[in-house]
């Protein structure tokens, strides 16, 4: 505990700023407006930010190379637009369907890792171009200004539909059971060589919240939503949760239990002492945007199961800025280096619960974009500070 | 007397029009650390990364451990247990010291690295060099100060069970008590039976640690010496004017 306050202390903040920031805005929108800590805004905030959330994760993996991918929203639209037109058009099966949309991401990742890695130009222009360029690509795709509608049962249940309540607790419980294996597991390992590991009390506080984080929100998740339970009854958690948990707890382990991950974080810490290492540093970032754009076809499913239906503005507008805002309020750096999947995470969280919190209170767009737009700048200072306090204090 | 680790012949290396090495001889014995001095420009560093692969020479004979070798690139080097740790240091920041010194090389077990048995090796190599300075090697090296972050470049080079370290300048930005710090880290490596090639500008620093001193004069090497033998004065006026009176070759 105390080697914690002390890495806090020389600037090591982690996710405390977002975690705190989390906190206030609930507090404030719960007293401001009760409605916002009902259980059926509860499971809209996670069917809002869903497809932020997942397009942000997958962004952490360019923003750790110090790199950016603004064309992650279209390319989420992209995605959804070859999902939408195969289920519609050419009456695929659903997963042929969503296996066609995600090789697409992984196609488009390739090109802007390889004209970034290989060819040396600034990912901030490759990426703008790719944005300009999958804009007009969605429209093509969709033939201007049409909405192609997504009935596969499939798809919309993603974002639409809920977990039998029974089902949620038996996934909650096998979620939590296994993060406590495997965390005791690791720290006697850890133990057993005298190499650093937690103290069990540590251990017993990130379980112990984690299990009691995971309860409260199936719980209630579990409980009726619906106005009127007698003719359509909603409870359960939303199939998109269990996805991110997914996602979430495959990245985290790419990023920190094998090679690929530690590569990527000192590729981004310092290129020079990668590359002298024997890391192929070319591979590494072609492999990040691959990552990135493969997610942001995740993310693009997602929103078209959630919109049930892919229009030209599909990943457009604000989707790919709050993505990258989500990814930074989370505490992933923009210089590289700093970041978990974990923070697109509780980023996005940030962003849906103000997103949700100001339209419940009658806000305008305006104000709501002011709010996030300064929200983000504050994440950003955040970071800044704890940087300068980092390379200070040594 | 044992038989040198390292024995170079005659090498010869230019680049273009500019001759920079000139049939240079050198002798790096096992246990003993040889200080290379010379002045900038008198072939140093080209002498360096030819050895460690960087640069092929044009002519001359390797020899390392008795055997003729060819080295064409710094994984051959590598091969043979020739380690260089350059003068900019090639750490993460963002890394601790255990992955930092593990970088490239990971350990693993399947798919997952085997964190516990990179600590356990970290800490065990720092013990063997005696760094008593580094509180955790789960610090992040952005937390070390500079002599810190280069007895971690050094170790990182012991840990592969190198046979041969070449260290470029390594006090050259560091305070008094990390030069001490490092110098002992150096001999340390000596102590320890490796062969040490150390380049420094330092002559307090050469004096301190070295076994021979092998002076380079615009790419000739004019003198390879035992410490001892060799006064101060007389290594200013190697590398100064390539030669030096009274001085027995």
């Amino acid at each position: 505990m105390r080697e914690w306050f002390a890495s806090v202390r020389r600037g090591n903040l982690g996710a405390l700023p977002a975690i705190a920031g989390l906190l206030v805005l609930c507090t404030v929108f719960t007293i401001m407006r009760p409605r916002f800590f009902s259980a059926g805004n509860f499971a809209n905030l996670f069917t809002q930010g869903a497809a932020v959330t997942v397009i942000a994760m997958g962004l952490v993996f360019v923003l750790l190379l110090g790199e950016i991918d603004l064309s992650a929203g279209f390319a989420s639209g992209v995605c959804a637009a070859v999902l939408a037109i195969t289920l519609d058009q050419q009456q695929f099966p659903w997963y042929a369907s969503v296996g066609i949309a995600i090789a697409t991401g992984l196609v488009i990742g390739l090109i802007l890792g390889f004209l970034v890695a290989k060819l040396n130009i600034p990912s901030f222009v490759v990426t703008l171009a790719a944005f300009l360029a999958f804009q007009g690509i969605v429209l093509l795709i969709v033939k201007d200004g049409n909405i192609v509608p997504v009935r596969d049962e499939v798809i919309v249940a993603l974002a639409n539909k809920n977990m039998p309540p029974l089902l949620g607790w038996i996934v909650a419980g096998a979620g939590v059971l296994g993060y406590a294996a495997i965390q005791i597991v690791s720290a006697v390992r850890r133990r057993a060589r005298q190499a650093t590991a937690p103290s069990w009390n540590v251990l017993a506080l990130r379980i112990g919240a984690l299990a009691v984080l995971t309860v409260t929100a199936v719980y209630v998740l579990n409980q009726e939503r619906s106005r009127n339970a007698l003719i359509s009854s909603l409870k359960g958690v939303p199939y998109v949760v269990p996805l991110i948990v997914v996602l979430l707890i495959a990245g985290t382990f790419l990023l920190h239990r094998t090679a690929y991950g530690r590569h990527l974080y000192a590729v981004g810490g310092n290129r020079e002492a990668a590359r002298r290492a024997g890391i192929n540093v070319d591979l590494m970032r072609i492999s990040a945007f691959v990552i990135c754009s493969g997610l942001a076809a995740v993310g693009g499913i997602i929103a078209a199961s959630r919109a049930t239906s892919v229009d030209p503005n599909t990943g457009g507008s604000n989707v790919l800025l709050y993505a990258v805002g989500a990814a930074v309020i989370g505490g992933t750096s923009l210089f590289g280096g700093k970041g978990r999947v974990l923070d697109a995470i509780l980023g996005g969280a940030v962003i849906a619960v103000i997103d949700n919190g100001m339209g419940l209170m009658g806000y305008t767009s305006g104000v709501k974009y002011v709010v996030t737009g300064t929200v983000l700048l504050l994440a950003a200072s955040v970071d800044a500070l704890s940087r300068k306090r980092a390379s200070t204090s040594s | 007397m044992q038989a040198p680790l390292l024995e170079l012949r005659g090498i010869n290396k230019s680049f273009g029009p500019v001759h920079v090495l000139r049939d240079v001889a050198l002798t790096v014995r096992a246990g003993e650390v040889t200080a290379l001095v010379g002045d900038n420009g008198a072939g140093k560093s080209t002498l360096v990364k030819c050895v460690g692969g960087t640069h092929q020479i044009d002519s001359g004979e390797v020899f390392y451990e008795g055997n003729p070798v060819q080295v064409h690139s710094p994984r051959d080097a590598a091969q043979l247990g020739i380690e260089i740790v350059y003068q900019d240091l090639a750490l993460c920041d963002n890394l601790d010291i255990v992955q930092n010194m593990f970088l490239g090389r990971e350990r693993k077990r399947g798919w997952v690295l085997d964190e516990p048995e990179m600590e356990a090796l970290a800490t065990a190599t720092l013990a063997g060099l005696s760094v008593k300075t580094v509180s955790s090697v789960r610090q992040p090296v952005s937390s070390l100060s500079g002599g810190q972050r280069q007895i971690v470049a050094i170790s990182k080079a012991v840990l592969w069970n190198s046979k041969l370290v070449i260290l470029d300048e390594p006090t050259a930005a560091l305070g008094v008590a990390q030069t001490a710090q490092v110098l002992e880290l150096v001999r340390q490596l000596a102590d320890n039976g490796l062969a040490v090639v150390l380049i420094s500008h330092n002559m307090n620093d050469v004096f301190a640690v070295s076994d021979r001193i092998a002076a380079l004069y615009l790419g000739q090497m004019v003198a390879q010496v035992k410490t001892t033998d060799i006064t101060h004065a007389q290594v200013v006026e190697l590398i100064t004017s390539g030669r030096s009176e009274g001085l027995a070759q």
